[in-house]
């Protein structure tokens, strides 16, 4: 089948510190006009290969018409440039790609609306500024309105508008483009869930309708629920090309697998961190699997284990955790002195010991997570506190994938026991 | 997002429904049948010169339009006098200028009344500096939307210029108006007066493009451009006629293209002999400028994005 997109060889070069450093003045390019000839004459020929940065790198793909392609890879990546490439907002240092159809791109949502200009007045300049002819936003102009529940507030200046509001109203414009390909970048990562879902929904539509969709975002669900074919990048370069399913995967063992599951090690106990009562040997995360390998799911069950060493005979110590979601709240706080009866009031001789909390699966929510770690005396004086280094992610369910779009809201997910039974029924 | 958690999972049907969609796809024709043979776009690093694409401008004619509705409507916004704007700034300048050089100078107006020899140079003039000075530093200010979305970016400060039209219009008004009070009739010269708008549009289009492209790259120009401005005011024959200056010196004059430009606006409106040669210059020159800087434009423009 011929491609809708064809790219070879994509490469952008840039000049590390160009981005930043934009404000070039005349003065400095009057020095380096004068110097460059000089230099030319030591034989130094203008870049020195360091000064540079690939930001996309020798991709290469072809995209049939229809295709719902996902770009996923970790922030700086390239994901963008790919797409500012692909839209003509910036040109390729090396390589070439063949656009068969028209091309729309939406790196951001809202772009060119001018707060003093009404909605009506933005819902034209903004459909003009994406590529849609008078008449075109002309026919669709009921749609629009009616797509972003704004009629009220049309003659109000947007910049009256609620970030909700604003949002909704471009997003609005902009799921009406019609173009043969659209270049999406991510743009769901802004705006309520409600706002999110609503877009992910106007997404799979235009999907369904056999329009060219690229698409890069953060929300793997998204990916594996709208794209059937996913680029995954990584340093600028396609790491892996293929179903969207199979890149999802092997990207998140990639990035985060042994990565997250990780553990804090403290071998010399003089440098250890603590004090003169307790000093801390270990704090990890561990899965059932004790190849440590194994995602961690929101059905996974693994343990936290906390080793410390006691330095005073006859202490009576307990470890506590804190444990924090992304969103820097504490999710939950365990402690051994109340979960571990047998050890709660015995007093421990000097040496080391290792203390496990058992986190069932059904507990925590989709996310990054993290802990700190407190020593507690006497199941009542705190004497040491650490905010550990180990991190881990928990992932959603694959087969979460197929109903939902994105993560439930809530610090915990936990599995509760339901249970319906009729009360007062129409009898047959 | 049910509202429920996981557990009494309550799908929205038409969410399900949406999916179920996408994942079945079943095409029973091949999408690649309605695709052109050539491709639309190829994008490549492009050459250091790039012939102006007045196919690519002209597809996008109706964007210029809508930026220049834009400057303009927005230009007012939350203004207690609004458009009056337009009438006050001219207006006042003229009667200061008639009142310090006219009265107290004695700066001579070639036989026409000083108020509408001045108002007429600075009708010209203004439009002229407000649009080379909005230009210069609009690529600047759409910095937002260079890095978000492709269109020709000459678009931009071809805007600019575009939306200073409606301030010169409204000033033109006021001058018809100052003319009749004055009573000064027009000429068949008058026909002259659209081409000399153009050529004041061109030059100022030629020196917008010119200066916001350097501005992207070099800052300086927002400090510098209204300086210029300044100095090229007084080098204009705005204040005083052409003939004010010594023989000897008119054609260091002549050599400004608005020279040939302002008189020839006067001569347009006040039935006078025009100076082909001064013209003649000034067309030369804009033509030349307006090359030179689209050239320069579209060379700097593959980095506007990266730098801006």
């Amino acid at each position: 089948m011929k491609p809708i997109v064809r790219a070879t060889t994509l490469g952008k070069q840039y000049i590390i510190g160009t981005r930043e450093a934009a404000y070039d003045t005349l003065r400095e390019a009057i020095v380096q006009a004068v110097q460059a000839p000089l230099q030319r004459l030591r034989g130094r020929n203008g870049k020195r290969a360091g000064d540079t940065i690939w930001a996309l790198k020798n991709a290469s793909f072809d995209i049939t018409p229809g295709e719902v392609v996902g770009i996923i890879g970790r922030n700086g990546a390239g994901k963008s440039t790919l797409l500012r490439v692909l839209s003509r907002i910036t040109e390729p240092t090396t390589g070439r790609a063949e656009l068969y159809g028209r091309v729309a791109s939406l790196l951001e949502v809202g772009t060119g609306f001018h707060p003093e200009l009404t909605g009506r007045e933005n819902i034209y300049l903004n459909g003009a500024i994406l590529g849609m002819k008078k008449i075109e936003i002309d026919r669709k102009f009921d749609q629009i309105v009616e797509f972003s529940e704004l009629e009220r507030f049309l003659d109000t200046p947007v910049k009256r508008y609620s970030s909700g509001m604003y949002m909704r109203l471009a997003f609005a414009v902009a799921s009406h483009l019609e173009p043969e390909i659209l270049v999406v970048d991510e743009v769901l990562a802004v705006g309520d869930v409600q706002f999110q879902k609503k877009c992910l929904g106007k997404m799979s539509d235009v999907a369904t309708e056999g329009r060219t969709v690229l698409f890069v975002s953060h929300n793997m669900v998204a990916i594996q629920s709208l794209c059937k074919r996913a680029l995954w990048l990584t340093q600028g370069e396609i790491a892996d090309d293929g179903p969207a399913g199979t890149v999802v995967r092997n990207y998140l063992s990639h990035s985060f697998g042994n990565q997250s599951l990780q553990e804090e090690v403290w071998p010399d106990i003089e440098t250890a961190p603590g004090n003169d009562t307790v000093r801390l040997h270990r704090v990890r995360i561990k899965t059932a699997d004790e190849m440590g390998s194994e995602q961690l799911t929101t059905k996974t069950p693994f343990f936290i284990e906390v080793e410390f060493w006691n330095l005073q005979p006859d202490a009576n110590l307990s470890i506590t955790l804190h444990l924090y979601t992304e969103q820097e709240v504490i999710a939950f706080t365990t402690g051994s002195g109340s979960g571990d009866p047998e050890w709660a009031r015995r007093p421990m001789p000097v040496g080391l010991f290792r203390s496990t909390c058992y986190m069932p699966g059904d507990l925590l929510n989709v996310g990054r997570h993290r802990f700190n770690v407190f020593v507690i005396k006497d199941l009542s004086s705190l004497i040491y506190q650490r905010e550990s280094a180990v991190t881990f992610e928990i992932f959603d369910l694959q087969e979460r994938v197929v109903s939902h779009y994105s993560r439930e809201p809530g610090v915990v997910q936990p599995q509760l026991k339901w249970k319906t039974e009729p009360v007062d029924v129409l009898q047959k | 997002m049910p509202v429920s958690t996981t557990n009494n999972e309550t799908v929205p049907v038409s969410t399900a429904k949406r999916i179920q969609k996408g994942s079945l796809e079943t095409d029973h024709h091949d999408p690649s049948e309605g695709l052109p043979d050539e491709p639309l776009v190829v994008i490549e690093p492009n050459k250091a010169w790039s012939a102006l694409d007045l196919r690519d401008l002209w597809a996008f004619r109706e964007l210029l339009y809508f930026l220049t509705w834009r400057d303009v409507k927005v230009r007012y916004k939350q203004t207690e006098l609004g458009v009056a704007w337009a009438i006050i700034q001219p207006l006042v300048t003229m009667l200061i200028f008639t009142l310090f050089f006219g009265r107290l100078a004695g700066v001579p107006s070639d036989n026409v009344p000083y108020p509408i020899f001045a108002f007429a140079g600075l009708l010209a003039w203004t439009f002229f500096a407000n649009a080379i000075t909005t230009s210069g530093n609009s690529l600047v200010g759409s910095a937002h939307l260079i890095t978000k979305v492709y269109f020709p970016r000459m678009i931009i400060p071809g805007a600019a210029v575009a939306a200073g039209l409606v301030d010169f219009a409204i000033g033109f008004v006021i001058l018809v108006l100052l003319m009749i009070y004055y009573g000064v009739g027009i000429t068949w010269s008058i026909l002259m007066f659209p081409v000399m708008l153009l050529l004041t549009t061109l030059l100022a289009l030629g020196m917008g493009m010119w200066m916001s492209a350097l501005n992207v790259k070099y800052r300086d120009v927002r400090f510098a451009l209204p300086f210029i401005v300044q100095l090229w005011l007084y080098v204009s024959p705005v204040i005083y006629p052409s003939s004010f200056l010594p023989p000897k010196f008119r054609w260091l004059l002549s050599l400004n293209p608005m020279t040939g430009i302002i008189e020839g606006y006067r001569s347009s409106l006040f039935g006078r002999p025009f100076n082909w040669i001064d013209l003649g210059v000034s067309a030369a020159i804009t033509l030349g400028l307006l090359i030179y800087s689209s050239y320069a434009f579209r060379r700097m423009e593959k980095s506007f994005a990266d730098i801006i």
